[in-house]
């Protein structure tokens, strides 16, 4: 049944802690050589997940393999990965390279092969020159790269990062995206990245994992995920997203309360009650009166004009709901005042109808 | 503590000085009476002591204040001294290895507890301080002595007979004197300790022993040194426990300085050993304080 190119294979993997489920019944593949994003709020249960790969924890349920192995009961030590902690969990009392070097001694590598290995980790996380700081001496953004050589240098099978750029500041956060995400490409490991932050997600991962109250939602690449969400909670948890409810008058049309129809992309029959998702820059305004050609036409009144400086937030009520719109701050894109009159239209494809 | 002046309004230094000045008057007076309290209790003695040790002893004991001399001093290095200054010394040594060796498990396993747990075993530790400590030594002496529970226990099992008035019993008590003080500096540094470095390790290949040798004691160290010297520090003047359960062979330094004062009446030689000790220990925690604040 394990796909033998499966990096890590869960099956009907369940954690729980007392009466509390924090992973419940999760099935999942990870392919080899993946950058593979475990996304979800904080307490889904994705840090779980990952501990129980890493063998931190054991599951209540079900069962865990490494490329094809069985992993049962087997302590951390023992498992072909490698963690990158949260807050790094550096050793504060051993230096850099004494850091890096750990997993090699516990491994009892020969001395001259560890000290090039951990040089050459060290280079690679860019750090030359610093084998002989402590962790405090470090910047946290050096710090971060410390845990990450000191996790690489031991050429795990499998990298498993629990929110590794967390406590680092925005900018240097976003350096770090694309920096992790080209570390990755170049060492060719199975990268298991588990975040909270959507836009970390989206921008580094071949594939995502959506997780909400133990459950794995959704799972996908991040346009799929992004265009066409499972259900409402990934629709809303990753990006911004409107809602109108409707039934389906027929395949790939919604009609709404108001008895106006919309196409959409649906997935349930006829008459069956779903919640459409419409991105706000999905939606384009037009002046009340202007001819317009598109399917989708939805009447309504601006209620309130937001700007955001490359862009302008329209809060539009149309009747059956109140929408986010988003128009580009660019030139040739009209503008509209608080109380006047406007026209949304939306690409069929634009919209996915969700059945809770 | 000095406010901050509002931006709008420069202090000129002179005022901050002043305010500077009324600050530290301010801490002076409140530490008054501490001040009064180790003055005349604590540092006036303790000159005293050290004057008595170059002062002569007259034909009544009390000490000649008028005829300075290094006799008391010179006589720390007599062979008397000297044995009962290795004897003290080893075994307060001694005494600081087994209550470590006893106190860390304990420790470890209090710290890894749930905090309601935790809170009850740390009660258990203190319990014992609800007592005075002498009934607590002669309750010792009743175990220890020939009729005593101990005693019976080691001698149905054919490995000790009676322990009373030897080094043994001065050890055992001395542990069981001092070991809340190993226990509750490790078990605060073991408390304090980040769990997360302990799954590092264990992550990068350390298995439980490993983990523990490599991250959790090193770590811990801070709490092993406190604890020592907490100790040792005691364990080498103690007076109480040595001469309840050690008897009139087996004399310790506490002894050895009540000896000199109460029945030989020897008042500098006394004083010359007490400071000497002191002095020792002084340079121990100045050398501890030193080698910590390279480690942090």
């Amino acid at each position: 049944m394990v796909d033998r190119r499966a990096a890590v294979a869960l099956t009907a993997v369940t954690k729980r802690f007392g009466e509390v489920v924090a992973v419940d019944s999760v099935d999942l593949e990870i392919r080899d050589g993946e950058f593979f994003s475990l996304l979800g709020p904080s307490g889904c249960g994705k840090t779980t997940t990952l501990r129980m790969i890493a063998g931190l924890e054991v599951p209540t349920e079900g069962s865990v393999s490494i490329f094809g192995e069985e992993m049962g009961l087997l302590p951390p030590n023992r498992r072909p990965v490698n963690t990158v902690f949260q807050n790094y969990a550096l050793f504060p009392h051993m230096s850099v390279a004494e850091n890096v070097a750990f997993g090699l001694k516990m491994k009892r590598v020969a001395a001259g092969e560890i000290g090039e290995r951990v040089a050459g980790a060290i280079d690679l996380v860019q750090l030359t020159g610093m084998d002989d700081r402590r962790p405090s001496q470090l910047s946290g953004g050096q710090q971060q790269r410390v845990a990450l050589a000191r996790a690489l240098v031991n050429r795990p099978k499998v990298l498993l990062l629990d929110e590794p750029l967390g406590a680092l500041d925005l900018k240097l956060r976003q350096a770090m995206q694309l920096e992790l995400k080209d570390l990755q490409e170049r060492v060719g490991i199975t990268f298991i990245y588990v975040t909270h932050d959507q836009e970390e997600a989206l921008t580094m991962s071949d594939r995502i994992g959506v997780m909400n109250e133990g459950r794995l939602l959704q799972i996908g690449g991040p346009e799929h995920i992004y265009e066409q969400p499972a259900n409402r909670f990934v629709a809303e948890f990753i990006g911004e997203t409107n809602f109108i409810d409707g039934v389906v008058s027929a395949e790939g049309e919604v009609a709404l309360a108001d008895g106006s129809v919309v196409r959409a992309h649906t997935r349930s029959g006829v008459g069956s009650k779903v919640t459409l998702t419409l991105r706000p820059e999905k939606i384009h305004l037009h002046p009340d009166g202007a001819p317009i050609e598109e399917p989708n036409r939805l009447r309504g009144v601006v209620k309130r004009r937001m700007y955001y400086g490359d862009s302008l937030y329209y809060e539009i009520d149309l009747g059956v709901a109140v929408i986010d719109a988003r128009q580009e701050n660019a030139p040739g894109v009209q503008r509209f005042e608080a109380g006047e009159r406007v026209i949304a239209t939306f690409d069929p494809g634009a919209s996915e109808a969700l059945t809770e | 503590m000095r406010r901050a002046a509002a931006p709008d309004a420069p202090v000129t230094a002179e005022l901050e000085h002043a305010a500077e000045r009324a600050a530290r008057w301010r801490g002076f007076r409140l530490a008054l009476p501490s001040f009064a309290y180790l003055i005349v209790l604590f540092a006036i003695p303790l000159i005293l002591v050290g004057v008595y040790s170059f002062a002569s002893r007259s034909r009544t004991g009390a000490p000649e204040l008028s005829d300075w001399n290094l006799d008391s001093v010179s006589k720390l290095v007599d062979s008397t001294v000297l044995a009962i200054a290795w004897r003290s010394t080893w075994l307060a040594l001694l005494t600081t290895v087994v209550c470590l060796l006893v106190a860390y498990p304990f420790a470890y396993y209090i710290a890894t507890r749930s905090p309601r747990i935790r809170n009850l075993l740390l009660v258990f530790v203190m319990i014992p301080f609800w007592s005075n400590f002498l009934v607590r030594t002669y309750a010792w002496k009743v175990l220890l002595g020939a009729d005593g529970l101990f005693t019976k226990v080691g001698e149905a099992l054919g490995i000790w007979g009676q322990l009373l008035f030897t080094l043994p019993a001065v050890l055992i008590g001395l542990v069981y004197g001092f070991l809340p003080f190993m226990v509750l500096p490790l078990y605060a540094a073991i408390e304090r300790l980040d769990w997360s470095l302990v799954e590092a390790a264990r992550d990068l290949y350390a298995s439980g022993w490993k983990a523990f040798r490599k991250v959790t004691l090193p770590l811990s160290r801070p709490g092993i040194i406190a604890g020592s010297i907490l100790v040792f520090i005691p364990a080498l003047g103690a007076y109480v426990t040595p001469d309840i359960l050690g008897g009139a062979k087996t004399v310790l330094l506490g002894n050895h300085i009540v000896n000199q004062f109460l029945a030989a009446r020897n008042w500098p030689l006394g004083s010359a050993v007490s400071m000497a000790i002191m002095i020792v220990m002084l340079f121990a925690t100045v050398l501890y304080f030193r080698t910590q604040a390279r480690t942090l």
